[in-house]
């Protein structure tokens, strides 16, 4: 198991998120619940963004608990602003491996490496305001791609995309997870996604963790709250 | 709403400010000699304005900087309360403010003390420095509280994508803060510059002298002392030049508007904690708060016994300012209702909100000045000194106010519209159930800020009233001439909580039990 989660409890006014959980390497998890459950503040807590209250983080068998965001061995894509719009898709790429840009050719030629991987080496000088959401989408993971940060984390990057360019990025996240052996984290709330892209399944309702399961078997047959939250008869 | 007659309503009420504004300055112009009459003293006083402005304003945005950065980035008691206090210069009256820091600054202030018992040389008040000194002291919090604005309008998500990416203090000013401010300051800069030009009042007080007077100063002296009309029109056509100039480019780089309530709101940042950045914001906090409420509390602790034993000029002055700031409100709030509807609904909206920043960057005294002309071959215009006030009064609170308006009036006719036609809430009901229960919030906003900057306002009325016709501030500045400081001490008190609590009373009246 290569994330492992012990006992964590977080307190937010009178919200409170408990989880129990360990995930294996590789595997790409679906994150869903309904809104306000936790789902975000699941993966804050895993980026570091917000401090547990109790409990343990592990990360091949490596304690993160209170390891700084930039220490973690992770890459956090958002809903919104993953990409800084006054720089070109290359510096916003570049920023995953150097902060100051100073990049050697070297350096340079593994960013355009990692827009190749993505599509986009020929949209490499625009800025963000001139890429549509797709290709905005592509850039930020582009950006985690260049990283190689072994834990990815998705807090809902392509919601905003219509359904046909969401399956492309995921298929894109899970070609490129399989290559890199990448354990990913997604929030998604299409339960038909969850289904084909993703292997196993974590549902957050009110603050509660369900045990993680195998998509598949998850969608097959639901737990009462989650087809009251899917909306299955 | 009636269409037709609230178009008639509308371009009258364009047209009344209009005229105005633009008559004046005709008949000024009409009066003036021509440019060969500028004497080498009035060129001298351009110079001044210019570069005490610009110095001022830069000062103001620099030492704003830090400020902002450590109260977007820190959460510390007190903090509500020292936004709060960045906001009061707005509304203090400027003659409290210069006997606060005269209290502090002066000859026989706490610096100057401090300064004796150290064997240093004394400071001086007056002159160019102390003009400096008052304008960052008013436009130092106004910049701090805009560029905090600018910080709490970056996404959290661009600070999250930093620290995940492990940007060093270097990389996440250059990435996510300097593109911000670049943004923000060069507007900023104009409108601090643009009110540095016009600020009459600091430099009745502080400045005078050939080393520093401004253009407005000296169109002053002229008028009231040589009463060399020909010249004043002269004067007043520079400041004029000054103003359109200053206001075009503020126009250019406008200030990113509708930046968004969330100033209590402390931002997260990451790897902020290390001993010297917090030593660093710590010292930025404390001094600011030092240096603006300092100056207040001199002027309360040694005004405040004075405040019982005030002779009855300075009460009846009181009582002429509550009166000047009641109807001056009242007309600023009726073109600012038209103008705020025009602007969030017609075509010929830049029209309307062009005439109401152009009122921000003609002077007072140079609309004073030409009123004075114009009434002259009618009637004896000292008699009309008060209500020349309360007009001039109503035009200068005119843009804040349009400015408090427009936002929320552009949402009631964005959301809903559709929604009020679709249920037929119109005419009284739609006013009663739609528009007030929205625009009373920014309507009590702006009442209490024309409120308290025409009680606590000393340009125009100074031009030519007689003694008893004397406003609140202007008695305060006679005592101080006089040497009176215990009686303008006790004044200024008096016209501090008076300023305060008009405001205080509006807003509050504007936001009883409104939720959200």
């Amino acid at each position: 198991m290569t994330l492992r989660v012990e006992g964590m409890n977080v307190q937010q006014g009178d919200f409170t998120l408990a989880a129990d959980f360990s995930l294996p390497k590789g595997s790409i998890t679906a994150v869903i619940g309904p809104s306000g459950a936790g789902k975000s503040t699941l993966l804050d807590c895993l980026a570091g963004f917000q401090t547990l209250n109790q409990g343990q983080v592990f990360f091949d068998d490596r304690e993160i608990t209170f390891s700084p965001p930039e220490t973690r061995p992770l890459s956090i894509l958002f809903q919104d602003h993953n990409l800084f719009p006054h720089m070109t898709a290359f510096q916003n790429v570049a920023l995953g491996m150097k902060p100051n840009l100073r990049l050697s050719q070297q350096e340079r030629e593994k960013v355009d490496d990692a827009l190749a991987q993505v599509g986009l080496q020929a949209l490499r000088d625009r800025k963000p305001a001139a890429l549509s959401g797709g290709e905005q989408a592509r850039v930020a993971l582009a950006r985690t791609i260049l990283r190689e940060r072994p834990l990815l984390l998705l807090d809902e990057p392509f919601k905003a995309l219509d359904p046909a360019l969401r399956q492309e990025m995921l298929k894109l996240v899970r070609a490129t997870s399989q290559v890199s052996h990448t354990t990913v984290l997604i929030i998604t709330h299409d339960p038909e996604d969850a289904r084909r892209y993703t292997d196993l399944t974590l549902f957050i309702n009110k603050g509660h963790v369900f045990p993680v399961e195998p998509s598949d078997l998850f969608f097959a047959d639901p737990p009462r709250t989650v087809k009251d939250y899917l909306g299955y008869r | 709403m009636a269409n037709r007659s609230f178009a008639l309503i509308r371009g009258g009420a364009a047209g009344v400010i209009a005229a105005s504004l633009l008559l004046p300055l005709l008949w000024v112009s009409h009066r003036a000699d021509g440019l060969t009459a500028l004497r080498p003293s009035d060129l001298q006083a351009l110079w001044f304005t210019l570069w005490q402005a610009a110095v001022s304003a830069g000062l103001s945005c620099a030492l704003a900087i830090p400020v902002a950065r450590a109260l977007a980035r820190r959460r510390f008691w007190g903090r509500r309360g020292l936004i709060l206090l960045l906001g009061a210069p707005f509304i203090l009256p400027v003659i409290v403010a210069i006997l606060g820091l005269t209290a502090v600054f002066g000859r026989t202030g706490l610096l100057n003390q401090a300064f004796g018992i150290l064997h240093m040389p004394e400071v001086s008040i007056y002159g160019p420095q102390g003009v400096i000194l008052a304008h960052v002291f008013f436009n130092m919090p106004l910049a701090t509280r805009l560029i905090l604005q600018g910080w709490n309008s970056i996404p959290a998500e661009r600070f999250r994508t930093g620290a995940s990416l492990g940007f060093s203090h270097g990389a996440i000013f250059r990435h996510i803060e300097l593109p911000m401010l670049a943004r923000v300051l060069p507007g900023l800069f104009v409108v601090i510059f643009l009110i540095c030009t016009t600020s009459f009042a600091v430099a009745l007080t502080l400045g005078g002298g050939p080393r520093a007077t401004t253009l407005e100063l000296a169109l002053y002296q002229t008028f009231r002392f040589a009463f060399d009309l020909p010249q004043v029109a002269m004067l007043a056509l520079c400041q004029l030049g000054l103003g359109l100039v200053a206001c075009f480019l503020a126009l250019y780089w406008r200030l990113p508007e509708n930046f968004g309530p969330g100033l209590d709101r402390a931002q997260q940042h990451w790897g902020i904690d290390t001993i010297r950045l917090r030593l660093l914001d710590t010292v930025v906090i404390c001094l600011v708060t030092a240096f603006l409420l300092t100056p207040l509390l001199m002027v309360f602790v040694q005004g405040v016994i004075a405040l019982f034993d005030l002779p009855s000029s300075v009460w009846q002055a009181a009582l002429r300012s509550l009166v000047i700031a009641f109807l001056s409100t009242a007309l600023t709030l009726s073109f600012a209702l038209i103008f705020a509807m025009t602007v969030a609904q017609t075509r010929t909206a830049w029209a309307y909100e062009t005439l109401a920043l152009t009122t921000l960057s003609v002077s007072p005294l140079v609309l004073g000045a030409g009123y004075y002309l114009m009434l002259v071959p009618v009637t004896n215009p000292i008699a009309w000194a008060l209500p020349i006030t309360i007009w001039v009064n109503m035009l200068l609170s005119l843009p804040f106010a349009v400015r408090a308006l427009v936002p929320e009036v552009r949402i009631l006719r964005k959301n809903y519209t559709r929604l009020s036609q679709s249920l037929g809430l119109n005419g009284t009901t739609w006013l009663r159930w739609v528009a007030w229960p929205r625009l009373r919030r920014p309507i009590g906003f702006a009442a209490g800020l024309s409120a308290a900057l025409s009680a606590g306002d000393l340009g125009v009325i100074a031009l030519f009233a007689t003694p008893d016709q004397a406003t609140l501030p202007l008695q305060i500045y006679q005592l101080m001439a006089a040497y009176r400081l215990e009686d303008a001490m006790g004044a200024a008190v008096l016209l501090m909580l008076m300023s305060l609590s008009l405001f205080w009373l509006f807003d509050r009246g504007g936001r009883h039990d409104t939720a959200g």
